[in-house]
């Protein structure tokens, strides 16, 4: 973590930082009390990482996560995002940087269970406003790369868990996202099939994908090559692993 | 997302759920189908009674001079029992009209009963015998299809020759040809010189079961008391004449009755147009109760719609939350949800006007009602059809575009 920017309020960060976080707070108005999720997080995601966020339930993680995905905003700090500033965007801003700069990966998939998997790996494709066949060719080129070229036409109920995990990593990466952002991908899997997850995973990282997966799993965490814990809404601990 | 893409995606839901888009599209589909086919027999009839009844009954710019008028809806027996005490109109009635008028006019004498025809051992009962003069077939429209009228000569002189209406044509001849033979009416033979041709049927009331004879012919004493009119026609060249002839005629009438300025008329001067304001009145008030019924089965389709729909976003709220954290913007979900339940009520209002159009035939085909689709209801139901499914849809899917997406993801 040598070229770690020593980040101010007012900067900008440096090209090749991805994501950066800085003293993130996040708190929710539960009407009787006030619940800080965050207590001021600040990180720094290079190119080409690959980040695990650990910590116990409670933690914060799922907040945090939720703050990079774009799906909410925080309360205070600054979120730069592929040298964006995102923490201050109106929702369909967020939405635009939702459908180019990240693709997610959830624990339960999150399928369409009456569309088959080309459709499926289509849509953030169609949120883009492409063209139906520019999609058609992106999405199978997507599907072939997580190696589903064969499956394109099955519906979710006519895949594995492992496969429908891959369709939804296709799906994430068909739009070319800076990064891919994962929520317990392998929580629903069993142990085979998490590892050949993971290897998906490695593979993509692997090609220059920046990859933050969050999970709770220290044999799942311990595939990223630096890992991030949270305790009480701040960064406990934030190493680097051995590769 | 393009609209494109949203109606694709609605159609496709709709493919997918096949069962219950075809409830939810049940409402719209009864509106329509009920604002068609109800629109269908007012223009039908509307038609009907401008173009045909008018004209076959009474006959363009003419008038009618008689006790009582000719079509008389809901009148209490006292006016009925005043109209019976009215004097009768006579020949001399006619003849004193005929001459006193300026204004340029056809006129013809019309008097009717029901009587048997018969032709050999065949025979028709319940036929209409008219006697009246020769330019009575012109005045009624009735073309001759095989032969001809009889002519003003034979009409002064009472020959005993009939004109027959198709039907009774068809019951006493069958195929064989009429002209030249004698058909029996009261006793006396009438030679046949010319059949009518086919007028078909008023709201069910078949219009060829008539014979015409000549006004003066022996005939006369089975329609009415000699020298009894049932009615005199006069038909002018333009709707203005009409007017101008009908007012002298009701002078005339009035000096020949002796009556005083402020006494009522003791005849009538019957048009096309009392039958018309009748109409009319009925018509408006099926045009005051129809949109009811119409508007009631529609705002119920969009109720089923809008509960449909919002059945639909509570089930579906993943996959909002899905395409949202996809990129989905709110329009984007609202567009989605909108063209759902506008494509519903489409694809519903297409199917009605459907069957609306199914049900114009059918009744033209069973019933004596002369249905026919009227293309503005057409144009009304894709319009309210679709308005409805947008007014519907609006509610569920601005709820849908609101969901937070962290939400809608962690919902089971």
């Amino acid at each position: 973590m040598s070229n770690v920017q020593l980040f101010r309020t007012g900067d900008t960060p440096l090209p090749d930082v991805i994501i950066l976080a800085h003293k993130l707070t996040r708190e929710y108005d539960m009407g009787s009390e006030l619940v800080r999720a965050l207590r001021g997080v600040s990180v720094q995601i290079q190119q080409n990482e690959y980040v695990a966020v650990m910590g116990p339930s409670g933690s914060g993680k799922s907040t945090l996560m939720n703050l990079i995905g774009c799906l909410d905003t925080p309360t205070s700090g600054e979120y730069w995002l592929n040298g964006q500033k995102v923490s201050d965007l109106a929702d369909d801003e967020l939405a635009r940087i939702r459908n180019k700069e990240i693709g997610f990966v959830f624990q339960t998939f999150n399928l369409l269970p009456r569309a088959n998997a080309l459709h499926n790996v289509e849509l953030p494709l169609i949120y883009a406003g492409m063209s139906a066949r520019g999609r058609r060719e992106r999405a199978a080129h997507a599907l072939q790369r997580v190696g589903l070229g064969d499956r394109m036409d099955h519906k979710p109920n006519e895949l594995s868990g492992g496969q429908r995990q891959r369709v939804a990593i296709a799906r994430a990466l068909v739009n070319e996202p800076s990064i891919l952002l994962a929520d317990e991908p392998t929580g629903n899997l069993d142990s085979t099939t998490s590892t050949e997850i993971m290897g998906v995973f490695a593979e993509l990282h692997r090609q220059g994908q920046t990859v933050v997966m969050v999970t709770h799993e220290q044999d799942i965490a311990a595939n990223a090559a630096r890992v991030i814990t949270l305790r009480d809404g701040l960064v406990a601990t934030d190493q680097a692993r051995a590769a | 997302m393009p609209f494109f893409e949203a109606l694709r995606l609605a159609l496709h839901t709709l493919r997918t759920q096949k069962l219950k888009s075809g409830f939810s599209l049940l409402g719209v589909f009864v509106g329509v189908t009920s604002l068609i086919g109800s629109c269908s027999i007012a223009n039908g009839v509307n038609r009907y009674m401008t173009e045909k009844f008018a004209q076959t009954i009474f006959g363009v710019n003419t008038f009618q001079l008689r006790r009582r008028p000719v079509f008389t809806p809901n009148v209490p027996d006292s006016v009925w029992r005043a109209w019976q005490r009215r004097p009768r109109i006579r020949f001399s009635d006619a003849k004193a009209i005929t001459e006193g008028l300026t204004v340029p006019v056809i006129t013809a004498w019309q008097s009717s009963d029901n009587v048997s025809v018969t032709f050999g051992n065949k025979e028709a009962r319940d036929i209409e015998l008219t006697a009246a003069s020769e330019r009575y077939f012109e005045i009624r429209n009735l073309r001759i299809a095989t032969g001809r009228p009889f002519t003003a000569q034979e009409n002064r002189s009472g020959v005993p020759v009939a004109v027959l209406g198709d039907a009774v044509a068809k019951r006493l001849f069958v195929d064989r040809p009429p002209l030249g033979h004698n058909v029996r009416i009261g006793g006396i033979p009438y030679r046949v010189v010319g059949v009518v041709e086919h007028q078909g049927s008023l709201m069910g009331f078949p219009l060829d079961r008539f014979v015409v004879v000549p006004a003066l012919s022996p005939a006369q004493n089975l329609v009415n008391p000699p020298g009894i009119l049932d009615a005199f026609f006069v038909k002018a060249g333009s709707a203005g004449e009409m007017h101008e002839a009908m007012e002298q005629a009701e002078g005339i009438m009035r000096s020949r009755r002796h009556l005083r300025p402020q006494q009522d008329n003791n005849f009538v001067l019957d048009t096309s147009e009392g039958v018309q304001r009748f109409w009319a009145g009925i018509n408006r008030i099926l045009m005051t109760v129809m949109p009811g019924v119409v508007v009631v089965s529609l705002v119920i389709g969009g109720i089923v719609i809008m509960n449909i729909m919002l059945m639909a976003v509570a089930e579906r709220t993943r996959e909002i939350g899905l395409r949202k954290s996809l990129g989905a913007r709110r329009r984007d979900i609202l567009r989605q949800f909108l063209a759902e339940s506008t494509t519903i009520a489409t694809v519903g209002a297409a199917f009605g006007i459907i069957a609306g159009i199914g049900l114009t035939i059918l009744i033209n085909a069973v019933s004596p009602l002369p249905a026919s689709v009227s293309p503005a209801s057409v144009v009304v139901a894709v319009i309210m059809g679709t308005g409805v499914g947008v007014l519907a849809g609006v509610y569920p899917a601005t709820r849908a575009a609101r969901l937070d997406p962290i939400a809608a993801l962690r919902q089971e």
